[in-house]
């Protein structure tokens, strides 16, 4: 491997203390809410809890920022959204938070990350993804990204998405938890 | 086949495009939404009901922060053209494995792992490099740059 993970799993977020009542609802909600008229209570009477409980973890999870956020989640692809590309930056390490700040912005752009650079072979640091319902639409963002937040003179690569060999929600050892569709 | 967008109904555009987050932590979620809409709460889930059974939205919860709970990364693989398939089902075996792509690059092979602690994600790096006898670039999330709104859909 280019780098350890030792090295490389750097908690960034402080990481989230769960319990066994956290880590049974994270499992339970992770495929999504039952569509039933009380879901929550649903939920709780799956795990022996009662409804409360169930809304007042998920509502300290969010507080926590271990939820990102809450609600529908749409496939991209589905709906139309049929080209994607990681789109990667060789930014001076200086200047990598202010442009990843620039870059998050926009509508476009489901992520964007600063990531190691394992030199010699990959030397980009500044990593996001951006959606679009065809490759020119995905590439008429990329220019606009570079346009507007002074890109210019940066050196980038656009690494569009082929096939999808898999793509389902994410599962932390027996916590089976679900990210955004595209997510990485 | 998709819908285009456009076929969607406007009850079903609002549900796509104005929930994303912000969803009600509180008894009776879908009458809150559907007070919001103008519509009755019956509306509301079954309308949510179809756009799940037809996967134009995978569900209605929570999306976790990377790195809040257990450990995860991305990682890349630069694959003989002829070994892509061979190799992208080796790393598929992986329950730990969430996303595995193709894509234009000499690294042609991007998946996230995810494991409950650093040392399980070690194994299995280690184990997909041995399997395949090719080198895994490890690529960890450093810090995080989006703030997650959803993702705002263009109707027209």
């Amino acid at each position: 491997m280019g780098i350890t993970t030792e090295q490389a799993v750097i908690p960034l977020h402080r990481r989230v203390k769960l319990d066994a009542v956290d880590k049974a609802v994270i499992a339970a909600v992770q495929g999504g809410l039952p569509l039933c008229e009380r879901p929550y209570a649903a939920i709780a009477q799956k795990l022996g809890l009662d409804e409360h409980t169930v809304i007042t973890r998920l509502q300290r999870l969010q507080a926590q920022g271990a939820i990102k956020r809450f609600g529908v989640v749409v496939r991209h692809h589905e709906l139309g959204y049929r080209a994607n590309a990681m789109v990667v930056f060789d930014v001076a390490d200086e200047r990598v938070a202010q442009l990843g700040r620039c870059i998050g912005k926009f509508e476009f752009v489901t992520l964007c990350y600063r990531r190691p650079r394992v030199l010699p072979e990959w030397p980009y640091n500044l990593f996001c993804m951006i959606h679009g319902k065809d490759r020119q639409a995905v590439l008429t963002h990329v220019q606009e990204l570079i346009e507007r937040c002074g890109l210019q003179a940066v050196p980038h690569a656009v690494l569009f998405s082929k096939r999808r060999f898999k793509q389902r929600g994410a599962v932390y050892g027996n916590v089976h938890t679900r990210q955004a569709s595209g997510e990485i | 086949m998709t819908p285009q967008l456009t076929e969607y109904t406007p009850l079903q555009r609002a549900l796509l495009n104005n929930f994303q987050q912000g969803f009600p932590l509180s008894a009776r979620p879908y009458a809150e939404l559907a007070e919001k809409l103008g519509v009755s709460e019956q509306d509301v889930i079954d309308t949510l009901k179809g756009l799940q059974d037809s996967k134009t939205i995978s569900r209605v919860g929570p999306v976790f922060r990377v790195g809040s709970i257990g450990v995860s990364t991305l990682a890349a693989i630069a694959v003989p053209p002829d070994r892509l398939e061979e190799v992208a089902a080796i790393v598929n075996e992986y329950e730990a494995v969430n996303h595995n792509y193709e894509r234009e690059h000499a690294f042609n092979l991007w998946f996230v792992a995810t494991a409950t602690d650093e040392a399980e994600l070690h194994d299995i790096l280690q184990a997909i490099e041995q399997r395949t006898g090719l080198n895994v670039m490890v690529l960890p999330m450093l810090e995080d740059y989006h703030i997650d709104l959803g993702f705002e859909l263009q109707w027209a």
